[in-house]
């Protein structure tokens, strides 16, 4: 009974370790986006769990035994008759490569706004950014209730 | 605060991973997902359309609205970097390097000094300039050519090959930050002007645009190549592959300059004067 | 041309858009006028649109001329032609009331920001009026990358407060990208319509349901419901008032709409409500944010950020309402949808006129502003008393709702922190009139630089500001009258098919 059991589990990871890889990438990528305290660490978390989503939707398009879907043999020989089976899945590609975008996009305006944030307080840590908005704070107080 | 992140990531990888076990089969040309809408891309695409390169023709035609909205976020970015950290200086700096080419000798020279414009015997240099650069200049100034035509021949043969206007437009970008990374921006902006970077961007979101309200005006729906075939002579079928390239063209366009621009507003951090 | 409208309302602030962008670099007095006429096409197509799809029931509009699934298709029924009449108006009124605020403050940067702002707005009506699932992840990502612009460009925490909006924004639409992920591996189609005719006959539902979760954790994430709101009042409070006012009324509504429209065409109500038992959880959730709103508002000292916990509370009712699951609840969330823009317009013109006037928005600094700022404050009031919830205004109409709804169903935590959360928001507001209703007691030798040298000047804001201030502050009454022309004509077509009873 565990022989089989833990046959089956193994079947599981090994059939699907592609799906494995992904879940730890996101894993990752999350962490680092809420544990690190460095700006640029958070902003390269966030590139890494958005470029897991976009590997999760690549594995989608997959088949065994296809290509790349680029007709073969595509002028000249109209003959051809095309199988399905034989060209991977494009529409997940068309969909990442607007993701893919879309991700860098927000890692330049992510960027930008980190630039700014460096200018204005000396530091991209976290905590001795939030250390310096408590002075401001505690000084705003101070000088407003005069 | 950290603890309680690492509980929650961990239950999120748990959740994904025991949902893995209702995935259909990696690679499974029996998958839902491969049956429904994409067969019909791969077996009508090619006769619909006249592209060979599947991922172009469902990019640009089938989905192209989806597209037209990826290359306005490209743009917004640019536009939001340009937005956040932009300044303009209004007073001069307070001194300037100069360099004198035969001896190495560096000279600073404040406001309000002297500065040898126009002479061949002192160049500007950035406070970051390194010598002995001679090797990286020259290289990357032979590669630019190269790379730049080949940006151009993936832009325009993403029809028949793994290609289009993104990658094409991303590679011709990336050889204008290589001369300003390998040589200096002053020198590169010289070249290539942050308007220009502008104008040329905004002229290829245009021209997508362009081309679909084109449809729009000569009766089709927005971005329907085919009513394009009342323009040219050629039949919808070819009138949806030219379109294609348009687009793209407009696409290639569009990102190259986006991605100068945003280079030249976060290296610099607005101020344009020094790259990295 | 008729045919096009539902092109045309995109169309145009987009083109618009990158006008504006070169014309920025032209000549600065280009932007606002572009940016305006663009604004007004767009209002008008939709109300066009809303005309067509009253007479026909719904209008499928198919882009690049390919059928759905194959290519993209926008889909416009009672519900979002509304939404789109609601987003176009706001962006008008906004774009007129800022004029001069944002002339002043961001100067030379104009032209992107009128660029950003019609990009924003064209976002936000591409989200309500698509047909397609990562269509809708685009142009959500297009409105949320010009509002962490928007916002990263305002007072001096703008920039940490956005790119901490930035990272949660992006665990949320990435959440979404996930479960439309799942969706489609267990489907094989991304279009609305034809996943509403097939996912009924599915096997392997295992994957729908966790698409389903994904999906409503990224979207609650992006409409700030709590425990998922901490981005907001940081984000809100440190904008700048032109951006503020654009982004407050209009983002969390919007993503309320994604939730709505998946719940009703994509997953089907019966599916979503009582296949999944979550249903109970997620009104809880909502009572625990109204409640926590309400403590939070109470001990801010300064305007806006209040304002900005009085949204996390109506999320809270508007979700809260939703999940109810009955058609009063269902009809009171939605029409506190539209209700909620138009209020929290209102109220944060006002704060910024406010600001404007006086740079600052302390609580404390607020004495005697009913003399001085006689129209704003009316504006002001109207908008608190709708929040409240006091008859004639539109607040008491969509709070009727819900507690009927909450009543129905037999959920009295809800009710109870319904009618909690009024009697905090009167004492909210009254805390805010009665400080400016009362001048200062020694006049205007206390505070450094907050120019109050006599208490009977009026400095009012400037004209342009005041009386689109005080349209909203009509619109606001006028929704009230009309109540049950708008839940006719916009809400009960929607959802009638899902909730036959009536109501």
């Amino acid at each position: 009974m565990e022989d089989s059991q833990l046959l089956h589990l193994l079947e599981l990871v090994i059939a699907k370790y592609n799906y494995w890889g992904i879940a730890i990438l996101l894993m990752i990528g999350l962490y680092a986006m809420i544990a690190k305290s460095n700006l640029v660490k958070k902003i390269i978390g966030m590139n890494i769990f958005q470029t897991a989503i976009i590997l999760f939707f690549v594995s989608i398009a997959t088949k065994w035994e296809a290509t790349i879907p680029i007709i073969k043999h595509a002028h000249g020989g109209h003959a051809h008759s095309i199988h399905a089976a034989d060209y991977m899945n494009p529409l997940p590609h068309v969909l990442m490569l607007t993701a893919i975008v879309v991700s860098v996009a927000t890692l330049g305006v992510a960027l930008a706004l980190a630039v700014g944030i460096y200018q204005r307080y000396e530091t991209l840590e976290e905590d001795e950014i939030l250390g310096q908005l408590k002075q401001e704070q505690i000084q705003a107080e101070e000088s407003g209730g005069k | 605060m950290r603890r309680a992140g690492l509980i929650g990531v961990l239950l999120f990888g748990a959740v994904l991973l025991y949902s893995s076990h209702a995935f259909p089969p990696l690679g499974d040309p029996q998958s839902p997902a491969s049956r429904h809408v994409s067969d019909d891309y791969i077996e009508h695409g090619m006769e619909e359309t006249a592209v060979p390169n599947l991922v172009t023709a469902v990019l640009a035609d089938y989905r192209s609205y989806d597209t037209l909205f990826e290359t306005t976020v490209i743009l917004a970015a640019g536009i939001a970097c340009f937005f956040l950290l932009r300044r303009y200086r209004r007073k001069a700096a307070d001194y300037r390097l100069y360099r004198h080419i035969d001896t190495g000798i560096t000279l600073i020279i404040e406001r309000g000094g002297k500065e040898p414009e126009d002479s061949s015997e002192f160049e500007r240099i950035d406070a970051q300039w390194v010598p002995y650069d001679l090797i990286i200049n020259k290289a990357a100034g032979l590669v630019v050519p190269f790379l730049q035509l080949f940006a151009l021949y993936v832009i325009f043969h993403g029809h028949h090959s793994p290609g289009g206007g993104f990658q094409g437009g991303v590679i011709f970008g990336a050889t204008v930050i290589l001369l300003a990374i390998s040589r200096d921006l002053r020198s590169t902006r010289q070249r290539f002007s942050e308007k220009r970077a502008v104008y040329l961007a905004c002229l290829g979101l245009l021209l997508y645009a362009g081309t679909g309200v084109a449809c729009l005006l000569l009766g089709g729906n927005f971005l329907d190549y085919g009513v394009l075939s009342r323009l040219v002579a050629v039949d919808p079928v070819m009138a949806r592959s030219h379109g294609i390239l348009l687009v793209e063209i407009g696409v290639g366009m569009a990102v190259s300059a986006i991605m100068i621009w945003i280079y030249y507003n976060v290296a610099s951090a607005g101020r344009h004067d020094e790259g990295l | 041309m008729s045919s096009q409208l539902a092109a045309l309302i995109i169309i145009a602030p987009l083109l618009a858009a990158v006008g504006v962008n070169v014309a920025g670099w032209i000549n600065k007095r280009l932007c606002f006028p572009t940016a305006l006429a663009a604004l007004l096409v767009s209002l008008s197509a939709a109300v066009l649109l809303m005309r067509q799809v009253m007479a026909a029931d719904t209008r499928i509009y198919r882009m690049a001329g390919w059928d759905p699934p194959w290519g993209i298709a926008f889909y416009v029924d009672a519900l979002n032609g509304g939404i789109l009449i609601l987003i176009a108006l706001v962006a008008v009124i906004n774009l007129m009331a800022t004029r001069q605020d944002a002339a002043g403050f961001f100067e030379k940067r104009l032209g992107p920001f009128y660029a950003l702002y019609l990009l924003f707005v064209t976002g936000l009506m591409g989200i309500v009026i698509t047909g397609d699932l990562f269509n809708l992840y685009v142009l959500l990502e297009i409105a949320s990358l010009t509002g962490y612009a928007l916002i990263g460009m305002g007072g001096a925490r703008s920039r940490i407060s956005s790119l901490h909006y930035v990272f949660m924004g992006t665990i949320g639409a990435s959440l979404y990208l996930l479960g439309v992920g799942y969706l489609y591996m267990a489907t094989g189609s991304l279009n609305m319509m034809d996943l509403a005719a097939l996912l009924p006959g599915l096997e392997n539902m295992f994957l729908v349901k966790v698409s389903f979760l994904l999906c409503l954790v990224g979207l609650f994430i992006k409409m700030a419901f709590f425990p998922l709101h901490a981005w907001l009042p940081n984000a809100y409070s440190h904008a700048a008032s032109p951006s503020a006012s654009l982004i407050a009324p209009l983002t969390t509504k919007v993503m309320l709409y994604v939730v709505v429209r998946l719940v009703i065409t994509v997953y089907r109500p019966d599916f979503a409500f009582s296949q999944l038992p979550i249903a109970d959880l997620i009104v809880w959730l909502a009572v625990a944010a109204i409640i926590a709103g309400c403590i939070l508002a109470y001990k801010q000292t300064r305007l806006k950020r209040m304002l900005a916990y009085i949204i996390v509370i109506e999320v809270g009712y508007m979700v809260g309402g939703f999940w109810l699951a009955n058609a009063a609840g269902v009809t009171g969330a939605l029409l506190h949808l539209f209700n909620d823009a138009v209020m929290t317009l209102c109220v944060f013109l006002a704060a910024g006129a406010i600001f404007y006037r006086y740079q600052s928005d302390s609580l404390l600094h607020l004495q005697g502003l009913f003399q001085k700022m006689p129209a704003t404050m009316t504006a002001f009031v109207v908008a608190a008393l709708s929040i409240i919830g006091v008859p004639p205004t539109c607040g008491f109409f969509s709070k009727w709702y819900l507690l009927s709804g909450g009543m129905a169903a037999g959920h009295y935590g809800f009710v109870a922190a319904l009618i909690l959360s009024s009697l905090v928001n009167v004492l909210l507001f009254f805390r805010v009139i009665e400080i400016a209703y009362f001048e200062p007691e020694d006049h205007g030798s206390d505070f450094e630089g907050s120019g109050h040298v006599q208490a009977a000047v009026i400095r009012e804001a400037p004209a342009d500001t005041v009386l689109p201030l005080l349209a909203t502050a009509g619109i606001v009454i006028a929704m009230g009258f009309f109540v049950h022309t708008l839940v006719g004509w916009f809400i009960e077509p929607a959802i009638a098919p899902f909730f036959p009873g009536g109501l």
